[in-house]
């Protein structure tokens, strides 16, 4: 009995010594200011150093605050303009994509791919220059249809869906590699068979692709949901928020309140918000996946 | 019926085609501008055809700016956050999957909750603590907090829930203890798994900007997402020098992603688990 407790307690050591290294790191950039940004949000303390209990004082600030519904609606204008199109232009790449064959294929992949690998202030630097509103090699074209020359990212109704563009433009392979991926695990029997049955291309896109594809599809919209609610980079290189606050969003206020007015409780606040929305959508995918992975 | 079929099939591949443009051409412009005079760039007969090949920006870039060490800071915090994430979760993972633990359920719903916690949330109190730690404009902040990559975990403790189970009871038979296990069995039985999840953390932590943009303030601990965008500054709007040092920023992901074109592709879809 003895022996057998001492085994006991030395395999659990072994276990606690395989979790500690990541469980350390955890407890202390993760789950602590998980906690402490919390506690924050009670209080009304600069960014750097002790602040009071102020109670709801920073939501009650906060539902008073235009500049807070200004960024919420930006946010979800933005979710908008991002998320379908791009689960549909993703979606029509990888059809595309998949008819190709070998090399050919691989290259085609490769250019839709290629952005999602660059960082952030590439894309945004490449897409300032392309929208330069004296050089930009996009001008052109913008001025054969409106008749004149946009400064897109200072105008208050070009501004998010132009950050949108740029968005898909850089996010979109990532969910193309998605839809390669579902499709290449549909049986190709399925179509085979469905050829025999005499179905024309359409039908067998709607009676097996579609309806197989449907997993992934759900994966893409909620990952893209929850990655264009986080928006910031963008926003911050291309806009800071302008013009009149047309691209104000929720991070880019955290970002404000805590870095730029020193406001550490109220952007704690904002951040909680944002949080518990994400962790909303969050959950919802999570069920999502577990039906999904049922059927 | 046979021809129309072979009508829509050409038709297809035009589009495709065409749509493959559309997406290259923004990086195609890059690389045009970088190599052009700066008193061309914006000339009215700078046309979309490449028609000079003049290396001063890249040289001027890389002269007059920072970029090497912006380099430095980021293979340096890429490489220590890809080795410590993958070894730690790979660790975590191991011992989860395969063992009996007071408080292993615990544990696992801890790692499966926290992939729900965005980290963006997080920065005011994240910041508060590296200032803190004295860690403001090091390494140590930079890295500190990306060490948490949950899915590398989660994807891990798959892969070991799939290995035979008489393979373990075979070593512990013969005297292996769980380290043995871990590093003689169950890892060299998932190489391709540990690259592809070594690649995902690479190229998020050397594509992370919000985060190294808020703890790196000055340009010597800069990443390069973050280097980059005082060049505007430095330069003013000269686009040749601009574009040029954005594409030395770009290019080392981008030429690793083109040499290992097949290993990335399936790293991406491994950790989103569209493919096991």
């Amino acid at each position: 009995m003895a022996l057998r407790n001492k085994k006991r307690l030395r395999h659990n050591l072994i276990a606690y010594s395989l979790i500690a290294p990541f469980l350390a790191i955890f407890l202390l950039v993760f789950l602590y200011p998980t906690f402490k940004v919390i506690q924050l949000s009670f209080t009304n303390s600069p960014l750097i150093g002790d602040g009071e209990w102020v109670g709801l004082d920073n939501f009650r600030r906060l539902f008073a605050d235009r500049l807070f519904y200004t960024s919420l609606y930006n946010n979800i204008y933005f979710v908008v303009l991002t998320v379908v199109p791009t689960t549909a232009i993703a979606l029509g790449i990888a059809l595309m994509v998949n008819r190709l064959k070998g090399r050919l294929q691989a290259l085609i992949l490769a250019t839709f791919f290629l952005p999602y690998i660059l960082p952030v202030s590439v894309v945004t630097e490449i897409w300032a220059w392309m929208l330069d509103v004296q050089f930009g090699v996009v001008q052109p074209a913008i001025e054969a249809v409106i008749g004149r020359s946009m400064p897109v990212f200072r105008n208050p109704q070009w501004v998010m869906p132009t950050i949108a563009v740029v968005t898909i433009w850089w996010t979109n392979g990532f969910n193309v590699l998605l839809f390669i991926a579902g499709l290449r695990n549909i049986p190709s029997e399925l179509y085979e068979a469905a050829a025999l049955d005499g179905a024309t291309s359409r039908q067998q896109f709607m009676r097996v692709t579609w309806p197989l594809l449907w997993p992934v599809t759900t994966l893409v919209l909620t990952l893209q949901l929850i990655l264009q609610l986080k928006l910031f980079d963008q926003v911050y290189l291309l806009s800071q928020g302008g013009p009149f606050n047309q691209s104000y969003v929720l991070l880019l206020m955290v970002y404000r309140e805590a870095f730029q007015l020193n406001q550490g409780g109220y952007a704690s606040a904002v951040a909680l918000v944002l949080f518990v929305m994400i962790m909303v959508v969050s959950v919802l995918q999570f069920q999502l996946l577990r039906i999904g992975g049922r059927k | 019926m046979i021809q129309t079929r072979k009508i829509e099939n050409i038709i297809l591949s035009v589009i495709t085609l065409c749509a493959a443009a559309i997406w290259v051409f923004p990086l195609y412009w890059a690389m045009v501008t970088s190599l052009r005079r700066e008193s061309r760039v914006v000339s009215d007969s700078a046309g979309l055809i490449p028609d000079e090949f003049n290396l001063t920006s890249y040289i001027d870039a890389i002269l007059n700016t920072r970029l090497l060490t912006w380099y430095w800071n980021s293979i340096g915090t890429s490489l220590i956050i890809t080795v410590v994430t993958v070894v730690t979760s790979m660790m975590c993972a191991y011992a989860i999957s395969q063992m009996r633990f007071p408080g292993r359920r615990l544990l696992y719903l801890v790692v499966l909750a926290s992939f729900m916690i965005p980290a963006q949330a997080l920065v005011v109190s994240q910041f508060i603590l590296m200032n803190d730690m004295g860690l403001i404009n090091t390494w140590g902040a930079i890295i500190l907090p990306q060490l948490i990559v949950p899915v590398v975990i989660i994807v891990y403790k798959q892969f070991f829930d799939a290995v035979p189970k008489e393979l373990r009871e075979a070593v512990l038979l013969d005297g292996g203890g769980e380290y043995t296990l871990l590093f003689k069995v169950y890892l060299p039985l998932n190489w391709g798994i540990t690259a592809a999840l070594s690649i995902i953390t690479f190229i998020g932590a050397w594509n992370a900007f919000f985060w190294p943009f808020l703890v790196a303030t000055s340009e010597s601990t800069m990443t390069i997402p973050v280097g980059i965008t005082q060049v505007q500054d430095t330069f003013g709007v000269q686009y040749a020098r601009v574009m040029s040092v954005a594409l030395l920023g770009a290019m080392p992901v981008a030429v690793a992603y083109l040499l290992f074109q097949r290993r990335v592709t399936e790293a991406v879809m491994i950790s989103s688990g569209v493919k096991g």
